[in-house]
């Protein structure tokens, strides 16, 4: 595909993101946001409730469509042209905020289901579980601690167990960029902290963006930090920058 | 703690379904035993059963596979259609064309060419699309092709256009509706508010022979159990795990990548063929078809048989379009202003007390008195889930 939208800036990114604006009604939810995340790269983003982090992972994943601005991925794919299956496909994962796994489901089923490949009806229809596919989901149950509870309903799970799961279908995906909103909500500190482990090993092989408010986690994760207000980003930087920094103390970590 | 889905189609099919299996081997007694009854047994013997009974049944049957196909949408990708009885009348149509043809020049204007209706309305030759009719493989098609490709069209724009929930139940309400009113109009050349009627014979057989009528009870048990099959084998695969998936989380779906509508749409059409299927084996058995089956109410009674059945589990479906409609006959026979209080008082008992239905209680009865620790063993998760949580 050739390049869609010029870029301002000359590295190779994962995520570019220029001038994004959404507005919902008149009100400004992201307001020219400009963010870059480069391949490999992991990446927290804080910010007040109401900053436009959800809003932020729902233009680039096909959700919503900005009203003007550019998102491309891997420096070629304009995201704004495409909708959440097709966003999916391409290699971006993402997880919500609420955690959303298929409660009806077993364990078994929501991971066998987000297993990358095979999303046609007729490749549904026909699909087999091949060994390959075994191994996968056993290398994902490991590293998400739900071995015991493989055939049980997704429902029956504890919440810090959900995020996990959802996490677990995002690897299944095995996306290049993955998108994760405030995955320790809900978690005791122990899960929280695990949790920060897992994702420091997935930056090994993927890029990540993650929303968190629990600073702790934020801390644990050790990256680079980007705080949103308003829409639009108000600082960036390590994270020790950042807590220095006048007007974030003022609309986010002072209150 | 569930099982794993282990085995080829066979075993997911049918091994692992233990009620079903138990269900549908019912369905096949019945569909052996009660023409045989009907044919061998004189009228007075003990064990004779009688055409109008069989007739009833057979009405019933088709009604469990229209609930059926009403379940697959319904029960596992959550389309609440409340129009489904469309597909139903239309596939009912298509077979009453054929019957219609096949009176020949046997009608009262004794026209070979035009059945009655026409010929009263002074219409001098046959609109195009009664063409083929004459054809019972023609007419088979259409059974399939007409709520086939409505569905498609209808789902096509709607999901496409994300339309869900109370929504699409109104649309599809208003879908049934509309066609109602277009076959109700005499110039539609569908016989109007009469419908099609007086049919002679099929495939060259008498329509009032006992032996006919047997045929047709046992291809209506046939039917039903290969739409169960059908819907069994859809539900049992990947593809029902993510319908089931769209029920539940339909933004889960699509951001893992599945496009949602066409899983939608696939289901929906599926769906509409089998409840074409069930219509045109319903009208040979009542003579008739008219455009009261578009009315919406058909279509909501259609939903009460699956709610009271038991949501998402197919077999549910079946005897719930039983219980029901064998209460109707019973009822509209003794009390019949009462009959449409009563279905809603059911559909109102059954959503607030027994949101599984007929088969939820059942599990529940046997859980607790019957369980000797283990539990349900039917091992199949999809129906296991739907049974679980609807
Ligand atoms: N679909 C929508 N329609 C109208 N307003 C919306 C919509 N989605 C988001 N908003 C508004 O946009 C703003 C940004 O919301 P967003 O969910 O992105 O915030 P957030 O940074 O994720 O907050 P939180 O930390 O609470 O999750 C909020 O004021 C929200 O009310
Ligand atoms: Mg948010």
């Amino acid at each position: 595909m050739s390049l869609a939208k010029t870029k301002h800036i000359e590295q190779p990114t994962v995520l570019y993101m220029d001038g994004v604006s959404v507005s919902f009604d008149g009100f400004k939810a992201l307001n020219s946001l400009s963010l870059f995340i480069e391949p490999g790269e992991m990446r927290a983003i804080i910010g007040p409730n109401g900053a436009g982090k959800t809003t932020m992972m729902d233009v680039i994943t096909g959700k919503t469509r900005p009203d003007e601005g550019t998102i491309l991925f891997n420096d070629e794919l304009d995201l704004t042209r495409y909708d959440e299956a097709q966003v999916a496909n391409m290699g971006v994962g993402r997880k919500f905020q609420k955690p959303s796994v298929i409660e009806s489901l077993t364990v078994f089923e929501n991971l066998e289901m987000s297993l990358k490949g095979g999303r046609s009806v007729w490749q549904a229809l026909t699909h087999k579980l091949t060994g390959a596919k075994q191994d996968k989901i056993d290398e994902i149950l490991s590293m998400i601690d739900l071995k015991d509870r493989l055939y049980e309903d997704a429902g029956s799970l504890s919440h810090g167990q959900k995020q996990w799961l959802e996490i677990g279908m995002l690897l299944g995906q095995e996306p290049e960029l993955l998108l994760i909103d405030e995955p320790a909500a809900g978690m005791t500190d122990e899960e929280t902290m695990k949790t920060a482990e897992l994702f420091k090993e997935l930056s090994k092989k993927h890029s990540l963006m993650v929303v968190e408010h629990d600073m702790d986690f934020i801390e644990a994760l050790d990256c680079r930090v980007t705080v949103l207000h308003e829409g639009s980003v108000l600082a960036e930087g390590s994270l020790a920058n950042v807590k220095n920094n006048q007007q974030v103390i003022e609309v986010y970590l002072g209150r | 703690m569930k099982q794993e889905i282990k085995g080829g189609p066979l075993t997911r099919l049918i091994m692992n379904d233990v009620a079903g299996r138990r269900m549908m081997m019912i369905i096949l007694a019945i569909a052996i035993i009660v023409p045989f009854c009907n044919l061998v047994f004189p009228e007075g013997s003990a064990l004779h059963v009688s055409t109008y009974t069989m007739t009833l049944l057979g009405k019933y049957l088709c009604y469990a596979l229209l609930a059926v196909s009403v379940d697959l949408i319904w029960g596992y990708c959550g389309i609440l259609s409340l129009g489904h009885g469309a597909f139903f009348a239309l596939g009912g149509y298509a077979m009453g064309m054929y019957l219609m043809r096949q009176i020949g020049d046997r009608g009262v204007y004794a026209n070979p060419d035009l059945p009655d209706f026409m010929v009263f309305l002074n219409w001098t030759e046959l609109p195009w699309y009664w063409f083929g009719f004459d054809q019972f493989w023609f007419a088979m098609v259409m059974v399939l092709a007409v709520p086939g490709i409505l569905a498609f069209v209808f789902g096509a724009l709607a999901f496409r256009s994300r339309v869900t929930g109370v929504y699409l139940s109104i649309i599809t309400q208003a879908l049934t509706y509309a066609l109602m009113l277009a076959f109700f109009r005499n110039d539609m050349g569908f016989g109007g508010n009469n419908g099609l009627t007086d049919f002679k014979d099929i495939l060259g057989f008498d329509l009032q022979a006992d032996s006919t009528r047997a045929a047709l009870f046992f291809a209506s048990g046939i039917a039903l159990i290969l739409g169960y099959l059908i819907s069994r084998f859809i539900v049992t695969s990947k593809l029902g795990r993510v319908l089931v998936a769209i029920r539940d989380s339909e933004s889960r779906a699509r951001f893992l990548g599945y496009r949602v509508e066409w899983y939608k749409l696939f289901v929906f059409v599926v769906s509409a063929m089998l409840a074409g299927v069930a219509g045109a084996l319903y009208v040979p058995q009542v003579g008739i078809i008219n455009p009261g089956e578009f009315a919406p109410i058909n279509s909501i009674e259609m939903i009460i048989w699956v709610a009271v059945g038991g949501r998402g589990t197919l077999f549910g479906a079946v005897i719930g379009a039983i219980l029901v409609n064998y209460a109707k006959t019973y009822f509209t026979g003794a009390f019949a202003e009462l009959w449409l209080f009563m279905l809603g008082g059911l559909f109102v008992l059954t959503t607030l007390y027994l949101p599984k239905g007929v088969v939820g209680l059942w599990a529940q009865i046997k859980d607790k008195f019957f369980s000797s620790g283990g539990g349900g063993q039917s091992g199949n998760p999809a129906t296991d889930n739907a049974e679980g949580k609807v």
